[in-house]
């Protein structure tokens, strides 16, 4: 009987990571909008380790996969910038990553990193992924990349993916400010309405 | 009369057309014997910048058969003169066509060009027909060649 069920719950537990796998080949590589939001531990810029978990005290956080030299992630160096001035007091900070390969791209070696949070006085960490697994953990194709971050009593979840707003080129023609109006959403206890955006940008520097 | 044959001159030598989505895709289905390879690039683009002497050479090297390059570069409008028009001429390409695309909303057309897209450059569209291959490929001579060779195969 004690044996039956366990076979039995081995048997589900086989069906259960057959699904898992099953799961994470449907969604291709990284995160959909509802999963667990993988934690990570990277160095910052003033050298110190920051993990996603420091986090779980807030309402949740912004992660913008960003760099250094992409002309996409420069127009948007300073939407970011506001983007943790507006939503850090309100529980949401900004968590700057960069993925890129400094070998391929010296402008994003962590020296230059430091050099560009100290002229742009960043506020929030900008944390350099030296081994693309977070990433690759996330999905992150281009620079900019965005992924909203929401603490709820099952862990971090990814409530948001895709671009900062509907206008990279020019900030005043904006229309819709898609990361504003879903931390905006979380802030009010609601879904937000959109949850995924595509966007052109700079493809993700991977190593050989 | 001269300042008239100089802005005419000017019209014909500006070459690159600012084109919407609408216009972008009645040209790539013009005819469905042709085989049009459509890349998506930009001057700001390292990795579109490197694969484009392949493109060219594509388009080289079937001049004289039913196939069109097309070159759609995503630089921002105001610096299609500034800074595609100026590299097209510097690079010397005369056989792809290039166009830049004026749409402000990525979001809303990226999948229309294509569901799988993410939206990173280099990404690149073959179509002929009812056929379509697209992909985020990163190209150079050989492979560009073998994957055209292989697309065209495939839809006779």
């Amino acid at each position: 009987m004690r044996l039956d069920r366990i076979s039995l719950m081995s048997f589900f537990f086989c069906v259960f990571m057959a699904l898992q796998v099953q799961h994470s080949a449907a969604f291709g590589d990284g995160v959909a909008v509802g999963d667990v939001a993988p934690d990570f531990k990277l160095m910052n810029v003033d050298g110190r380790m920051v993990e996603l978990s420091d986090y779980k005290t807030k309402k949740g956080a912004i992660i913008v996969f960003t760099c250094n030299h992409c002309p996409y992630s420069i127009k948007y160096e300073d939407r970011i910038i506001q983007l943790h001035e507006a939503f850090a007091p309100l529980g949401f900070p900004v968590i700057a990553i960069n993925p890129n390969d400094a070998t391929k791209v010296p402008e994003d070696s962590f020296e230059n990193m430091k050099v560009r949070a100290s002229e742009k006085k960043f506020r929030f960490p900008y944390l350099v992924d030296e081994s693309q697994q977070v990433a690759k953990a996330y999905g992150a194709k281009r620079t900019p990349h965005v992924y909203v971050v929401f603490n709820t009593a099952e862990g971090p979840s990814v409530q948001y993916i895709g671009a900062i707003d509907d206008n990279a080129s020019d900030a005043s023609a904006v229309e819709t400010k898609f990361v504003r109006d879903a931390v905006t959403s979380l802030i009010d206890g609601k879904l937000p309405s959109t949850s995924l955006t595509k966007a052109i940008g700079c493809t993700i520097k991977w190593k050989n | 009369m001269s300042v008239l044959m100089l802005a005419v001159m000017g019209i014909v030598f500006s070459g690159i057309e600012e084109v919407n989505l609408a216009t972008l895709q009645s040209r790539i289905n013009r005819s469905s014997d042709t085989t049009y390879v459509v890349n998506f690039w930009a001057t700001w683009c390292k990795p579109c910048v490197e694969e484009l002497p392949a493109f060219e050479a594509l388009a080289r090297k079937y001049a004289d058969q039913p196939m069109v390059v097309l070159l759609v570069s995503l630089d921002s409008p105001e610096d299609r003169m500034k800074k595609v028009e100026p590299f097209i001429r510097r690079r010397g390409y005369t056989r792809s066509q290039v166009v830049v695309l004026n749409e402000p909303k990525p979001h809303l057309w990226i999948d229309r060009v294509d569901p799988s897209w993410s939206g990173s450059i280099p990404a690149t569209l073959f179509i002929r027909g009812n056929r379509r291959l697209f992909g985020e490929f990163q190209f150079d001579e050989v492979k560009l060649d073998s994957t055209f060779q292989s697309f065209r195969k495939g839809s006779q």
